[in-house]
């Protein structure tokens, strides 16, 4: 028993191109097999049955970056893998979006001072949607993180050519799209 | 067997000049070897009868230096590079340290690095545990069948556990700090 059910017995729907399109796009993001060190863990508790990420459409882990969508960058990024993680970005199809999870993908974390091999934050390597903070961050984090990559999805202007940013709400929806 | 023992069978074997002293008022006692007579140790120790070190638990490097001058003067020991050998024996059942030191620079010239004998033809596993001593601390093993980096960038520069280390700037224009 779903919401929808029973609530277009033999209608028809008004909707907007955009809108279908972007609600399609953010009811599924798949993001990318990819964990780097200890969020991974993390990430993949999210994934699992307790917090299911699936429920967000976004369960669907892809072994490759072309099937990607979303790249969620879990752990520590050295110097030696920003090459290949700078890669993978450059490999995934757009639209595309980064999470930076945790306090070392966000600024260098615990390693920013005497870390002689850690990227101080991803963001040098690649552009990040959103950052989730946390050492690790627990998984709702990791799925506000996830609600606030569709408010950006939700609110690309697809047919008009432009786009708004959306400003960030805890209910998980954006101010813009009233 | 005790490390006293050890130390005196080591003693008549190989004479003052290889085997050093050997500190036993401390937690763990070790022994210490010079570096040019470091294989034949290591092989003597492995297969002599009463000792059976088959297991190198772990292979250190040590640097020891104080690059800050104010501290420097309450620094207690002479600037130089450890190597610490971890050994065991699984038949025997016993614990044993060995330590070489050598100059923190080979010749004293900044920039290259000193040399220890590998043991990796005596427990294989010394090849990789000296690859990663190689990689941050800086000691060239010399007879290592592939000495390169094991865990920093093969075009990383220094040597990252060396207490005079200067972190780079930026790593192929990644900002660094």
């Amino acid at each position: 028993m779903t919401w929808i059910e029973g609530r277009f017995e033999e209608n028809v729907i008004t909707t907007t191109m955009e809108d279908a399109m972007n609600w399609g796009q953010q009811s599924s993001i798949w993001p990318m097999t990819f964990g780097l060190a200890c969020c991974a863990i993390e990430m993949m508790a999210t994934g699992a049955s307790k917090y299911d990420i699936d429920r967000f459409g976004a369960g669907a882990f892809r072994a490759t970056p072309r099937q990607a969508d979303l790249m969620i960058v879990a752990g520590t990024v050295t110097c030696k893998m920003a090459s290949r993680v700078r890669r993978l970005y450059e490999q995934m199809p757009d639209p595309k979006y980064v999470i930076a999870m945790g306090a070392c993908t966000v600024g260098g974390g615990p390693y920013f001072k005497y870390g002689y091999h850690v990227v101080k934050g991803v963001d040098l390597v690649v552009p990040v949607d959103v950052y989730v903070p946390g050492c690790p961050p627990r998984p709702e984090a990791l799925l506000e993180g996830l609600m606030r990559i569709q408010d950006k999805i939700k609110q690309r202007k697809v047919t008009r050519g432009e786009s708004q940013l959306p400003v960030p709400h805890h209910s998980g929806y954006s101010a813009l799209n009233v | 067997m005790d490390i006293n023992e050890i130390h005196a069978i080591l003693l008549e074997e190989f004479g003052e000049a290889a085997v050093g002293a050997a500190p036993h008022d401390c937690i763990d006692p070790w022994i210490q070897v010079a570096a040019e007579s470091i294989v034949d140790v290591a092989t003597f120790v492995r297969d002599d009868e009463r000792m059976r070190f088959d297991h190198l638990n772990d292979l250190c490097g040590c640097d020891y230096f104080e690059p800050d001058e104010k501290k420097a003067k309450k620094f207690d020991h002479e600037p130089h590079v450890e190597v610490v050998y971890h050994l065991s024996s699984m038949s025997l059942i016993h614990r044993m340290k060995l330590k070489v030191s050598v100059p923190r620079w080979k010749d004293n010239a900044e920039g290259s690095l000193p040399e220890v004998p590998s043991v990796s033809s005596v427990w294989a596993i010394a090849d990789w545990h000296e690859r990663e001593c190689y990689d941050l601390v800086g000691i060239h093993f010399t007879g290592h069948p592939n000495l390169r980096r094991i865990l920093c960038p093969e075009d990383w520069e220094g040597h990252a556990l060396r207490k005079d280390y200067e972190m780079p700037l930026d790593y192929h224009g990644i900002r660094n700090r």
